[in-house]
């Protein structure tokens, strides 16, 4: 940018005010978020570690969850959040890609057109909406179906959540496929390819990187998500006992964070370890950011040698 | 350009308020202002909060500071004349008693309210009574199936508040622990912890299987309220204003209100205003029992 500005001033002189403010704009707009995102993490470092050596490791480390008696254990809330968010990865990745597939390979224009705004007036349901579904429809039904003590589980969250994931993952991945060249599957298709193998073998593998991202993107909206799963899994910190788990009640980080931060006395040990748990969520979201960025780039290499 | 926005809204935000406290303050220029410090139990809070709303803006010229902290930190307040009304949700106790007189201070007492704890089951639960040490017993884990408290063999799911709320750390003391401070027991952990009273209803009255505790004045005829025994061998109970108010109810308290000494003047009209039919009003509508008409 910079090194391009002095031949733009000589030749078109009376725009070069507007271009320099312009381009300021946009830096200082760049290193802002950049800046904001640096006192963040600076911040929930400075008031969480602490937690660290203020709380007993054996608090911090034991099997329950119960601030005003001073147990601390982060066990079941990571466990929660985990349970909820691999169930509704589970639930949401299939079907995301499938819609998205359908939407773009298989579908005629006219039910792609009516259908993909459809699914993305989806994504911008407010989550306490979706938790009133899941409290006075979902988890009855869950109870009754299958025959549980209580419908306020892992499993209710994961559904409702995958719920939510999928217009994410559906809008994003569809794009993603939309965006590969009609000669790749033109190609596949002269040489005698089924639809099937075409998007199996040529449409898929060419989307990669933006399908992975639709994926991310859907479980990090999942991990994140705070209201419609305060609502619905019945926040009891239990820590797992094998499979069953997914049907019993779990309390998640978000919830935790959400429902005690507004009590708590700023400074005490249970504030810190409040933020604890938000360096630990942080830390989860970034892993799975990076993970996906790498997984996508070395993904998008591979593709692009195989078809150039 | 997030960074400007925000600092206008902020400059904004104080004019507004700056302008909104100086025509407030100005406001009761024609009588003497009186102001009025009101401190002490977080139970309160939300009580002492209403009344002084409605009280001022009937009576412009009174001002009331409500502040929590605890009934503890009200009294000693009280003791040190650095507030004119304390509340508490417990008697005061013989030690600050002491601690107020060395100060000169001879406190007064009145009972503004009761709050009191209803223990609700789904309307199809055959469970009509439940003997306190049942419900502590339900609640600690130990007991786990409806069949030991004489119910259907249906697995027991615990329903509690936040241990933000002032309930839950009630029922935990007077109910689970049975009111012995000795005791370490705490909530299972299998209880759920739901976020409102209305999500405790909503899954009580849902859920064959599900106990739950609200406050009385929550309680919706969605739910069956159990009738509740102090001891084993005692009669039992079922919550109403009238079992809490003549005492053979067992989960309630009294929630007091405390005055340097006997009270006179704004304070009194104040006081005298609580026990109307108005304020007492304001009482049931925050869940919370009122009181039969006392003259202080």
């Amino acid at each position: 940018m910079t090194s391009s500005n002095p031949s733009l001033e000589s030749t078109r002189p009376p725009a070069r005010r507007t271009e320099w403010i312009i381009t300021l704009l946009i830096r200082v707009a760049g290193y802002l978020s950049i800046f904001y995102v640096a006192l963040i993490s600076l911040f929930l470092l400075k008031e969480g570690l602490p937690a660290l050596t203020d709380v007993p490791l054996s608090s911090l480390a034991g099997k329950f969850w119960y601030p005003i008696e001073g147990y601390y254990s982060l066990w079941p809330l990571i466990f929660g959040s985990l349970t909820v968010t691999l169930g509704a990865a589970l639930f949401a990745v299939p079907l995301g890609l499938g819609t998205a597939i359908f939407l773009s390979e298989v579908a005629p224009k006219w039910v792609k057109e009516t259908l993909k705004p459809l699914v993305e007036l989806l994504a911008g349901l407010p989550s306490v909406v979706l938790g009133f579904v899941g409290i006075l429809v979902l988890s009855p039904f869950i109870r009754k179906a299958f025959d549980l003590p209580t419908g306020l589980t892992a499993f209710t969250g994961a559904l409702l959540l995958g719920w939510a994931a999928i217009p994410t993952i559906v809008s994003i991945a569809e794009d993603a496929l939309y965006g590969v060249p009609r000669s790749y599957r033109e190609a596949a298709l002269a040489v005698g390819a089924t639809p099937w193998q075409v998007i199996w073998g040529v449409t898929l593998p060419a989307a990669r990187s933006g399908v992975l991202t639709a994926v991310m993107l859907g479980i990090g909206r999942v991990i994140g998500e705070t209201m419609a799963v305060m609502m619905v899994t019945g926040n009891a910190p239990v820590l797992p006992s094998g499979l069953g788990a997914l049907f019993g009640p779990v309390r998640t980080m978000t919830a935790t964070i959400a429902s005690e931060m507004g009590e708590v006395a700023t400074g005490s040990q249970h504030y810190q370890v409040l933020f604890l748990i938000g360096i630990v969520l942080f830390a989860l979201s970034l892993i799975i950011n990076i993970t996906a960025f790498m997984v996508s780039n070395r993904r998008t290499q591979r593709v692009e040698r195989l078809l150039s | 350009m997030k960074l400007l926005r925000i600092t206008c809204m902020i400059l904004i935000i104080a004019v507004l308020s700056g302008g909104c406290s100086a025509r407030s303050s100005s406001e009761p220029g024609q009588a003497a202002s009186v102001y009025l410090q009101n401190k002490g139990s977080d139970t309160m809070v939300n009580l002492a909060l209403a009344w002084a709303e409605r009280y001022q803006s009937a009576h412009p010229e009174v001002t009331i500071a409500v502040t929590g902290g605890g009934s503890g930190t009200g009294l000693a307040s009280l003791a040190n004349n650095t507030v004119d009304l304390a509340n508490a949700s417990r008697k005061i106790k013989a030690e600050e008693l002491a601690q107020a007189s060395a100060a000169g201070a001879d406190p007064q007492e009145f009972v503004v309210a009761r709050d009191a704890i209803a223990v609700i089951v789904h309307p199809d639960n055959p469970v009509e009574n439940l003997t306190l040490e049942q419900i502590a017993l339900i609640y600690r884990g130990e007991i786990n199936n409806w069949l030991e408290v004489g119910g259907e063999d249906r697995p027991i799911v615990r329903l509690s508040r936040e241990t933000n709320s002032g309930t839950h750390v009630y029922f935990l003391e007077e109910v689970v622990r049975l009111g012995n401070s000795e005791d370490k027991s705490i909530f299972s952990p299998q209880t759920l912890l739901l976020p409102s009273s209305e999500g405790i209803i909503a899954e009580v009255s849902d859920n064959p299987n599900a106990i739950g505790y609200d406050g009385l004045g929550y309680v919706t005829d969605h739910v069956k309220m159990v009738a509740v025994a102090p001891s084993a061998g005692a009669p039992y109970v079922r919550p109403s204003v009238t079992t809490v108010n003549d005492g053979s109810y067992p989960i309630a308290r009294d929630l007091y209100m405390y005055t340097r000494s006997a009270p006179q003047g704004t304070l009194k009209t104040y006081l005298d205003w609580i026990f109307s039919a108005e304020a007492q009003q304001i009482v049931g509508d925050l869940g919370f029992v009122p009181v039969t008409q006392e003259t202080p």
